[in-house]
């Protein structure tokens, strides 16, 4: 088992779990959010039972931030050694448009971009969180969720942070749903549909936040 | 058809390399890629210039020598072909075209646009072969039935002639479109199976070795390769690879 973690291939393997899992998680969140469309009692429980549940709090959030360095350090490992592969000397000419896509080459930049949106995703609403439950120890009230949420995106600056970061999240997507699936080695028999479902996924789901950042931009 | 080559010169291994620009004319458009760079060698030997040095061999498409980065793609603008069977009736007169050595530190130039292509006999040596002498005892084809698709598939994955221009197209110089083929033409025949476990791990061991990059399956190999080596067979190589490192 350890050649696996010390091959190239094993290393793609791990990058395509973590992606595999963050997709996932992408569903969850965004099933909980989209509620606060026509809810806000609903979103209120859903974000109660997220933010109190032991199980979530202290078994599936540390997977999660596990999960995301994870994805972040192995893809900036694996840049750092492709990189080295590629040698000192560039082609001076080289056409990359006429073989691959733009999503494809520029995973690590789209990838940056995201990250970016995290850091100021976790300024935004999960430091908060964690000071309000665990540092300062406020009393829990479990109506608050939908109006703090309405708040964050009053500013216009805000929302289009958002917008930016959700394009570029469809961007990577786009190559890293199938090429996750490629790495863990799925059958070319059955690659039609994954790359019509990875094609339909990475756009409905920033589509989904961007919607959401929107309504409550309005609607406040 | 006049045309103007910037084509990179290099000395040596150690030489720093630069481009240099030079001029040819009266290019037949019928002409091969590797008929107008002899063209251009013949015009610089009577100058009393150092000829342009690049690899060919069976100039058919089959041996896998010549390569050439040409105008930012490995074998140059056309699909499906290896430089030797590029014509110049791909480009237009008056056009600038920039020729280039694969790049890779796994593929270091050895002289002008010849690159050391070892690493893939490395790998190959590593565990791309079947350790049964079949040299005159060639069995009864019917007595180890093998069904029309993976006869298919294997044949396809051996067309792969190790040109390396998976490698110069990749933005990671991964190598693994070479070995997905040269793991897959043994893994999907019966001949192949018994040793598949250690072929996949130590090809892709000797790989890792040689310094060549993580596949982000950008897809370029696939587009840019001659023989039209699919990507699946990466897939099938990273399959195997789990299977032979999960069963110990």
């Amino acid at each position: 088992m350890s050649g696996i973690l010390n091959s190239s291939i094993g290393r793609k393997i791990a990058m395509a779990l973590s992606a595999l899992f963050l997709i996932f998680f992408l569903i969850i969140h965004l099933a909980v959010n989209i509620t606060s469309l026509f809810s806000a009692d609903l979103f209120n429980e859903l974000s109660h039972f997220m933010g109190t549940n032991p199980l979530v709090q202290f078994a599936l959030q540390p997977v999660l931030v596990f999960g995301v360095i994870f994805h972040f350090v192995l893809g900036f490992v694996l840049e750092v050694r492709n990189r080295k592969a590629v040698g000192t000397i560039s082609y001076k000419k080289n056409n990359g448009a006429a073989n691959s896509t733009w999503m494809s080459r520029n995973m690590i930049y789209s990838g940056l971009a995201i990250l970016a949106f995290i850091v100021l995703h976790f300024i935004d609403f999960w430091v908060p969180e964690i000071n309000h439950k665990y540092i300062e120890v406020l009393p829990e009230d479990p109506t608050r969720y939908f109006g703090e949420l309405q708040h964050k995106f009053v500013p216009v600056w805000r929302v289009i942070a958002y917008i930016v970061a959700f394009i570029f999240l469809s961007l990577h997507l786009m190559h890293g749903f199938t090429s996750s699936l490629q790495s863990m080695g799925v059958a070319s028999s059955r690659k039609k549909f994954f790359k019509n479902f990875g094609l339909a996924y990475s756009i409905i789901i920033p589509l989904g936040f961007i919607i959401i950042a929107l309504f409550h931009h309005f609607n406040h | 058809m006049n045309l103007t080559l910037k084509i990179w010169r290099q000395k040596d291994s150690q030489d720093k390399g630069q481009m240099v620009d030079y001029k040819v004319t009266d290019i037949s458009e019928h002409m091969s890629f590797l008929e107008m760079m002899d063209v251009l060698n013949e015009q610089l030997v009577n100058t009393g210039e150092e000829p342009v040095a690049f690899d060919h061999d069976c100039r058919e498409g089959i041996c896998g020598m010549c390569s050439l980065y040409i105008n930012g793609e490995a074998h140059g603008p056309d699909r499906g072909i290896t430089t030797c069977q590029l014509h110049m009736r791909m480009f237009n007169d008056g056009d600038t075209i920039t020729i280039e050595p694969w790049r890779a530190a796994a593929f270091p130039v050895i002289k002008d646009l010849i690159v050391d292509r070892m690493a893939f006999e490395r790998i190959q040596q590593a565990g791309g072969y079947i350790s049964v002498n079949t040299s005159g005892n060639t069995q009864d084809a019917n007595s180890l039935p093998i069904s029309k698709h993976a006869a298919d598939e294997a044949m396809d994955a051996a067309t792969c002639i190790g040109c390396g221009a998976c490698v110069a197209s990749c933005k990671n110089s991964s190598a693994m479109l070479f070995v997905g083929a040269k793991v897959s033409q043994y893994a999907l025949l019966p001949q192949g199976q018994v040793e598949a476990a250690d072929r996949v791990k130590n090809m892709v061991a000797q790989m890792d070795l040689e310094g060549f990059g993580n596949c982000t399956n950008t897809g370029a190999c696939e587009v840019e390769c001659p023989k039209g080596i699919s990507l699946e067979n990466i897939a099938r190589m990273n399959r195997e690879f789990m299977s032979a490192n999960i069963k110990g």
